[in-house]
């Protein structure tokens, strides 16, 4: 790997809801798929073929350019054994990475701590939505939930900018060091000082940004955008968490499913022509995932929750090509009547932690899963 | 009407509910601090508007199927209730019986479990064990079902012991084998027929129908059983009196409840007030109203190292702010964001992370919570047209001549979005907030205009303070 000597970045997008994983990468030769699918079905000759077997969903031309340019891993079959149907349980063994009991620590808040054991940076891990993701969730690791860039902060709803700036001059005051030695009121001044600080220093990030890509609309784009901003102004961010949905289709999917997928195709391809633009795309790793994939057969105008799944992972020092089976639709080889899987996905949080960000991935991911050769040793 | 009295029954207020509006704490104190305690413990008509009604006018509540029609349609009533502690109190119960969501994909059977609290929760504490024993969502979250007689599952007698009674260390693994035998054939009645359902529809337009429990004799282990030194043929009621009865539970008992309401922290002088709950527990036959009267009559709890000796939860956070700003008083959309306020903040109701429910304390914020919380209340204290917000204005408007002076303004906001007490700092940072621009005359104003936002801004500001994160 070649060098530009810049800490590798993760880029984490969550397609929520359990996305259709046999209408994006579709097994257009097998007859089978359309026996199952007599309604929720991608017609052959619309798909972007990525060989003679698999096609890409026509909604993700975006994604196809950078597989023809070598630049996507494409993991079939991803998931675990015993899989579970629900969301949030699905979510949360992926978030956690413990499909079998019970976890509240999140799988990339324990490579926060291992990046930055002392809390340095405020900003090591920054999330663009709402509300923590489980993923990022690990006692004393400061994240920074962002739900917009340009008002992202204290006090939002102030408009007025002389107003604002003595509202956060009180507010500074307010959290100051605490003269009474109460240790929780201590630790809130700290938090309070810890999120001022974050704010003040996220801001300064879109002021600092300039490009001449024209991002989509759509609200990945906008926080994949969000995402380059706080990147190039190179706060020491190295990951970057944000969520896409609802991809729960069961009843009306095609076109559902088509708009999330122009979505999120164009807003990478934005964000992947934004790196190239500013000299990132060789330290920048996206990581597409979903809880689990749906149901082989459709219920007529959706398809409902099922097992295994496909993951993608996008870079310029990505191996392009498949990894993982495509699984078999054969009834005897199904899963309950979903895809089973056959590689776990911790193979792949192993392969990113281990070989892409220099971390020791067994204690964070609970065992030693075998990896993936989409990033070379 | 002396301030101590109105600062005593504002911070029960807070800590047996959710707050309280000056108008609500005046007609308190002029109850009398015990009347007002005896009030809270005897909950009377909770003045809810009918299911139907509200699920009719908020959609996303319609079938309270998901998780989050169902935690908008409890804050809801946590909103509107005339009962605070009744709901309190079912807060407290469902973060130490943590049940959640992600098992069971259906959030009525939460609901159904969190009304069982507000039935069982101020009674007594071994029939309010059997009730959630025989709870079809604790039956599905702890494996119960999956407890047969010639096969015991562990998990829900090992928790009953170490979560939800005795605490570990006062009893053995043998124990909890003894326990899960008691407990095997308490089950669900339905749970096939569910499950067939739900493997063959994805959607329920109407709904749908609950789990109910069902004691089935035939797989349950009528044999002889050692629990806690103690030998006999017991069945799931026997070893529930059995942990009754025991000095651990009371111990245990006392001390979630010292501290969930009156400190995060226990020192010896709160040890001492553990132990007469403790004695209440016994004397009354395990009822918990006893011990939280003996609580909130303490002179600890009423006592200045009480105060502010809590992190506010942010359920407890966004139910103060939305009840001090009378917003949302009527069902008008909207109430699911006020829901989705406290996921930001870290606690998604019906959503506890584990059986272990929150960590609670300093641990709820960290600083991308502390933004969310913050931001919430300043939106809602900032809206002068909030009947609450508008209450405060008008109230000002008629005390002095309406004028103030900044340091006025800053003592009488602190004192009506509580009182709050805060440091010398802080109270000098909002007097210079304050006083950027100048005194300020609510007698002739009109609403909104600039007299009335200066109020309103520092209201937000008042409750931005680190002190009113504090409970």
């Amino acid at each position: 790997m070649v060098s530009s000597g810049r800490e590798k970045n993760l880029v984490i997008i969550q397609l929520t809801g359990a996305n259709d994983a046999l209408n994006t990468v579709v097994p257009y030769n097998n007859g089978l798929y359309y026996d199952f699918r007599p309604n929720v079905n991608m017609a052959a000759e619309d798909l972007l073929p990525l060989n003679d077997e698999l096609g890409l969903t026509p909604h993700a031309p975006e994604v196809k350019s950078l597989w023809d340019r070598g630049k996507v891993a494409l993991i079939n079959g991803i998931g675990y054994a015993n899989p579970n149907r629900s969301h949030f349980r699905s979510m949360d063994i992926w978030h956690t990475a413990e499909p079998d009991k019970i976890a509240t620590e999140g799988w990339l808040g324990r490579a926060v701590k291992d990046m930055d054991p002392q809390g340095e940076n405020v900003l090591t891990a920054v999330n663009f939505g709402r509300g923590l993701p489980r993923s990022l969730a690990s006692r004393g690791v400061p994240v920074a939930s962002v739900g917009n860039l340009e008002t992202y902060g204290l006090f939002p709803d102030v408009d007025d900018d002389q107003q604002k700036k003595y509202t956060l001059e009180a507010f500074a005051r307010m959290y100051g060091p605490d003269r009474s030695r109460d240790p929780v009121l201590e630790s809130l001044g700290q938090t309070g000082r810890d999120a001022l600080r974050g704010a003040d220093i996220l801001r300064t990030a879109p002021e600092r940004y300039s490009s001449s890509i024209e991002y989509a609309q759509s609200g990945i784009a906008q926080s994949l955008k969000n995402a380059a901003q706080v990147m190039f102004a190179d706060l020491g961010t190295r990951i970057y968490y944000t969520s896409v949905g609802s991809f729960d289709t069961h009843g009306g999917e095609l076109p559902v499913h088509a708009k999330l997928w122009d979505d999120v195709s164009a807003a990478i391809g934005d964000f992947y022509a934004d790196l190239e633009e500013h000299g990132y795309q060789d330290d920048t790793l996206i990581f597409v995932w979903s809880e689990f994939g749906r149901r082989i057969k459709d219920n007529g105008s959706g398809t409902d929750h099922g097992a295994g799944s496909i993951a993608m992972v996008i870079g310029g020092e990505v191996n392009g090509g498949m990894y993982g089976r495509f699984p078999s639709l054969e009834e005897a080889e199904q899963q309950e009547g979903d895809l089973r899987a056959n590689n776990d996905f911790r193979s792949t949080y192993s392969t990113i932690l281990e070989r892409w960000i220099g971390l020791d991935a067994p204690s964070i991911v609970n065992g030693q899963f075998e990896q993936f050769e989409f990033i070379s040793k | 009407m002396s301030n101590a009295d109105i600062a005593l029954m504002a911070h029960l207020m807070r800590r047996a509910g959710f707050g309280a509006t000056r108008d609500e704490l005046e007609a308190a104190v002029a109850k009398g601090y015990e009347a007002t305690v005896e009030e809270l413990l005897h909950p009377g008509d909770p003045q809810d508007l009918p299911q139907d009604i509200i699920r009719r006018y908020h959609t996303e509540q319609a079938e309270l199927r998901l998780s989050d029609g169902a935690a908008a349609n409890w804050m809801y009533r946590m909103i509107t209730t005339q009962n605070p502690l009744e709901e309190k109190l079912a807060l407290f119960w469902h973060s130490l019986f943590a049940t959640g969501y992600v098992k069971l994909n259906q959030a009525n059977a939460l609901l159904n479990q969190i009304q069982m609290f507000r039935t069982y929760g101020l009674g007594n504490y071994a029939t309010l064990l059997v009730e959630l024993s025989r709870d079809p969502a604790m039956i599905i979250w702890l494996d119960n079902n999956d407890n047969h007689k010639e096969a015991i599952n562990e998990n829900y007698g090992r928790e009953l012991l170490e979560l939800f009674s005795m605490g570990i260390g006062n009893y053995t693994e043998q124990d909890i084998k003894e326990c899960a035998r008691a407990f095997t054939g308490w089950t669900l009645g339905n749970a096939e027929y569910m499950s067939t359902r739900a493997s063959r529809d994805s959607i329920w337009p109407y709904s749908r129908i609950n789990w109910h429990f069902q004691y089935r004799d035939h797989d349950h282990d009528d044999g002889e059983k050692t629990f806690l030194g103690e030998t006999g043929n017991f069945n799931g009621q026997d070893i529930v009196e059995i942990i009754a009865r025991q000095e651990a539970t009371a111990r245990f008992v006392s001390t979630r409840l010292f501290q969930f309401f009156a400190a995060d922290e226990v020192d010896e002088d709160g040890e001492t007030v553990i132990e007469e709950m403790m004695k209440s527990y016994f004397d009354s036959g395990y009822e918990i109203r006893s011990v939280l009267r003996t609580l909130f009559n303490s002179d600890y709890f009423k006592s200045e190292k009480a105060r502010w000796a809590r992190v506010k939860g942010p359920v407890e956070l966004v139910i103060g702010a939305v009840r001090m700003a009378g917003s949302y008083r009527e069902p008008t959309p909207g109430i699911e964001q006020v829901a989705r306020q406290a996921v930001y903040m870290g606690q998604g109701l019906l959503q506890p992370p584990s059986v272990e429910g929150w960590h609670e304390g300093i641990e709820w914020v960290d600083s991308g919570a502390l933004v969310e919380r913050i931001n919430f209340v300043a939106h809602e204290l900032a809206n002068v047209q909030n009947p609450g917000v508008r209450r405060i204005i008008d109230r000002l408007a008629g005390e002095n001549g309406g004028t103030f002076t900044p340091e006025e303004l800053v003592d009488r906001c602190l004192d009506l979005v509580g009182p709050v007490e805060v440091s010398d700092d802080t109270k000098a940072a909002l007097i210079e907030y304050a006083g950027l621009q100048g005194d300020v005359s609510l007698a002739n104003s009109d609403e909104g205009d600039e007299s009335e936002q200066r109020v309103a801004g520092l209201l937000s500001l008042a409750a931005a303070t680190r002190e009113y994160q504090l409970a």
